[in-house]
């Protein structure tokens, strides 16, 4: 459940983005996580509602994006989209892939009044 | 109603946090370790062990110990003369790096020495946290499946180090220490596997002159200004 760490960092982001824009209240709060982030969205979700209680995000919606995870594949050469760490490529079917996308965890945007 | 665009990672605290622990142990020369696993696999035992040999070839040591309740684990360390803090996480189910910072407060980095940080029993959330560490060292046992590496792939492709522990029970086990090493592969081609048995010693020259030689690759020992 390393989510609620995570969850409280992204009350910190909101907080400081709010303040920061004179907001009064937010609304939405928007994020892109990758296929490798290591985050169950639901946990996450679950984490943000508790950990945004008595602050300016209180009650905020939760927007996921979720992106694929890519790799180049050093067997044949292509950049292809994998949903595992431990998939063959699905191009030429080696095992030689290097994960180069997927890991990104990031709050986007934020929709406030 | 507005938009703002933020665009900040999540991890940004953290890696800020981890950034200041690296630079602190560069500038006292300390080689940091961070010790992962499953609860069970022999993580405290193995590094009693190797303390005791490590103490035994002179330079400083200092260990950090993270568990979610309880003070034993650093009782055993202390009990083998090297200095140990505990970190308490409580529902916590991994350390970061300001819970590092925190603890070197207590209790500094051994200068010139190595530092082992024995992490919260865990293959899942240990794996997203820098802490600032050199070298990453995950340990799976024997008495677990040879599957681990895929059903936590997110936790081996980290690691810079794989060590199989319990290696004296293969035989009554009989578990196949190839499929396990195939299927840290898969997950991540660089990581280098060893076979260990913290009980008996079999298998620790390799894991020692596996320290010395990363030691030596991410601390260099400054020249000294006479």
């Amino acid at each position: 459940m390393h989510e609620v760490a995570l969850a409280q960092s992204i009350v910190e982001i909101v907080r400081d983005q709010a303040r920061a824009n004179h907001a009064d209240c937010v609304k939405a709060v928007f994020l892109r996580i990758g296929a490798f982030a290591n985050v169950e969205p639901e946990a996450l979700s679950f984490g943000f509602e508790s950990a945004a209680r008595g602050t300016i995000a209180e009650g905020a919606r939760l927007e996921i994006e979720r992106t694929p995870g890519s790799a180049f594949c050093a067997g044949c050469g292509s950049d292809v989209q994998v949903e595992s760490r431990v998939a063959l490529c699905p191009s030429c079917g080696s095992g030689q892939l290097l994960i180069t996308g997927g890991e990104e965890l990031r709050v986007t945007e934020l929709e406030v009044s | 109603m507005r938009r703002i665009a933020v665009e900040q990672d999540i991890m940004a605290k953290n890696g800020r946090a981890a950034a200041l622990n690296r630079d602190r142990f560069a500038r006292e020369r300390t080689f940091v370790v961070n010790l992962m696993s499953s609860p069970g696999s022999g993580k405290t035992t193995l590094l009693v062990r190797t303390l005791q040999e490590l103490k035994t070839r002179g330079g400083r040591l200092a260990v950090i110990e993270g568990d979610q309740q309880t003070t034993l684990d650093a009782d055993r360390i202390r009990a083998t003369g090297v200095p140990a803090v505990q970190v308490n996480t409580g529902k916590g189910c991994h350390l970061d790096a300001e819970m590092i910072m925190r603890a070197l407060a207590k209790q500094p980095a051994p200068a010139g020495g190595t530092l082992f940080i024995e992490n919260v029993g865990n293959l899942v959330c240990p794996a997203g946290f820098d802490l600032g560490e050199a070298k990453k060292v995950v340990i799976a046992s024997v008495t677990e499946g040879e599957d681990k590496p895929l059903k936590y792939p997110d936790m081996f492709a980290v690691a810079d180090l794989v060590l199989v522990n319990k290696v004296d029970l293969v035989a009554a086990l009989e578990f196949d220490v190839a499929t396990l090493k195939a299927n840290v592969k898969r997950v991540n081609p660089k990581a280098t596997v060893l076979e260990v048995s913290a009980r008996t010693g079999a298998g620790f020259e390799a894991w020692l002159a596996w320290l010395s030689s990363s030691r030596t690759v991410t601390a260099p020992v400054e020249a000294r200004v006479p």
